[in-house]
């Protein structure tokens, strides 16, 4: 395995009182894309907002390079350069779709990721910079999502269920797109409930279930029956 | 003629109930939060301007220089030390917390200032006046204050919808988990909110106290002409707010022309039938 850039350690969450991780620890190379699997309700996007900074832990529950981040708030740790396409899209409504692109590169953080760029990957966004984000379809929302994470030129960048509520023939365009987004030596960590197409993407695969880890190993070699198990726990 | 005249004083009145409302108006639209001590910081600042004025023997109208930016320093004093704790998903605990605010700036100014109404003298220019046709005379003053309003107004708005300060204001006023996502300090960016609103508070204030007279409990008022101006005008459009100032003043005036005594009662009584029949405002939010 590369040189780990993310490093989970024993991560206890917490949602007020209710708790959705129990010592979930995990690890991810420098270039490496990790996929994240399991059900509804599993941990994912606790996971992911913990990752993020949205919700804040023990500082050495989570590690990013030489920094300990778990405590840190969200907007100190997109600086060090975690991005997320989040769950839902979530565009600005009140901002253009260039506008949130932008916002994106806020952090400042230099690197081969700009609005040419970005446009150079989904054309279709050229056409319609000065719209408003909320009057393009779901799959151009998505680019524009993943855009505006690309846009801080991201060490790593997590896809939190990017194929949520979008038509099959936008799903698969999307993931053709990808390898040109991470190909480019970024690390990943993709969340999916699609199966299929997390091991496919992915060099190693994560499984949760009920807030602990079920499963983890080369996406290549864990089996169809494996990862069943793991993922409904049966 | 004293009808043109009762309507061409309102407008200009109505900038400066526009000034009190744009500060009211942006802090509404960034973080959902209705300041109650509104119409006391302003009175603040018109205190603020009197001590400036007297210490330094100068122009009233020049010590805007110096309290707007003290102004906007409070303002983000204020809110990274007191009101970013208030905000969440509950409103009541910022309306609280701005009403106390309301009690402790009125009752401190009053320790300092004492209860005797106030007033600043901008010298010469408060009686300049240019003639129109028609035997109508306008007032150098009101009008400086109108075109200052004007251009405050149009610069919010610039701010607003094509500055990085603005686009940051409006991607936390739609997502403050995402826009913290994208490097933005939310506790940061509603500090800038409400130092920007200081700072057009700064300016109302001061013209406030050269234009009447002013005393530690004049806040509550101010704030309900500035309250009447957005909800007149619209939530979100700073051009609907101007509006609404505008309105609110014509109106004012001409219920005064028909009964000196009816000044305020036919304010109130326009507000409540644009109330009525507009809900959401003459102009509601418009992008751009």
């Amino acid at each position: 395995m590369p040189e780990t850039i993310l490093e989970i350690d024993a991560l206890d969450s917490f949602y007020g009182d209710f708790q959705a991780l129990f010592g979930v620890s995990m690890q991810v190379g420098k270039g490496e894309v990790v996929s994240v699997i399991g059900a509804n309700g599993a941990g994912k996007s606790t996971l992911m907002r913990s990752v993020t900074g949205l919700l804040t832990n023990r500082p050495d529950m989570v590690r990013f390079g030489d920094a300990q981040i778990g405590a840190l708030r969200a907007d100190q740790i997109a600086r060090l350069g975690i991005a997320m396409v989040p769950e839902g899209r979530q565009l600005f409504p009140s901002l253009s779709v260039e506008e949130n692109l932008i916002i994106g590169s806020q952090v400042g953080r230099p690197g081969d990721w700009s609005l040419s760029a970005v446009y150079a990957l989904f054309p279709v966004l050229a056409e319609r910079r000065n719209q408003a984000s909320t009057s393009l379809s779901g799959g151009q929302q998505q680019m524009v999502a993943i855009g505006r994470a690309l846009m801080s030129n991201p060490d790593l960048l997590l896809f939190d269920e990017i194929s949520l509520g979008l038509a099959p023939i936008i799903i698969k365009n999307i993931y053709e797109a990808l390898p040109d987004v991470i190909g480019t030596g970024m690390s990943a960590i993709v969340v999916e409930q699609d199966i299929t197409r997390a091991v496919e993407i992915s060099d190693r695969v994560y499984c949760l279930q009920e807030g602990r880890v079920s499963l983890e190993g080369k996406s290549g070699e864990v089996s169809r029956d494996a990862i069943s198990k793991a993922y409904f726990g049966v | 003629m004293d009808w043109v005249n009762a309507i061409i004083q309102g407008i200009l009145l109505g900038g400066l109930y526009a000034l009190f409302a744009a500060g009211l108006s942006l802090i509404f639209g960034v973080m959902r939060l209705v300041n109650i001590a509104h119409g006391d910081l302003i009175v603040l600042a018109a205190f603020l301007g009197l001590t400036v004025t007297t210490a330094l023997g100068i122009n009233p109208l020049l010590s805007i220089v110096i309290v707007a930016p003290v102004m906007g320093l409070i303002g983000y004093a204020l809110q990274r030390l007191v009101l970013n704790r208030t905000l969440g998903d509950d409103i009541l605990p910022p309306l609280l917390v701005t009403f106390g605010l309301s009690v402790i700036i009125q009752n401190g100014l009053l320790e300092i200032y004492s209860a005797d109404p106030q007033k600043m003298s901008a010298g010469a220019i408060e009686t300049a006046s240019v003639g129109l046709p028609g035997g109508l005379n306008l007032g150098i003053l009101p009008l400086i204050m109108f075109v200052t309003a004007v251009v405050i107004i149009g610069a919010l708005q610039w701010v607003f919808y094509r500055s990085a300060w603005g686009r940051a204001f409006r991607a936390t006023s739609d997502n403050q988990d995402i826009a913290q996502l994208m490097g933005l300090n939310k506790s940061h960016v509603f500090g800038l909110a409400m130092a920007l609103s200081l700072v057009v508070v700064a300016v109302a204030g001061i013209f406030l106290g050269v234009r009447t007279s002013f005393d530690p409990a004049a806040g509550p008022g101010r704030l309900i002409f500035g309250f009447e101006a957005v909800i007149i005008g619209g939530l979100g459009n700073l051009w609907g707010t101007l509006a609404g100032g505008i309105i609110l003043g014509v109106s004012q005036n001409i219920g005064a022309q028909i009964n000196p005594g009816w000044q305020l009662l036919a304010g109130h009584i326009a507000f409540l039938v644009i109330l009525a029949v507009r809900p959401r405002g003459l102009f509601p939010r418009i992008d751009g």
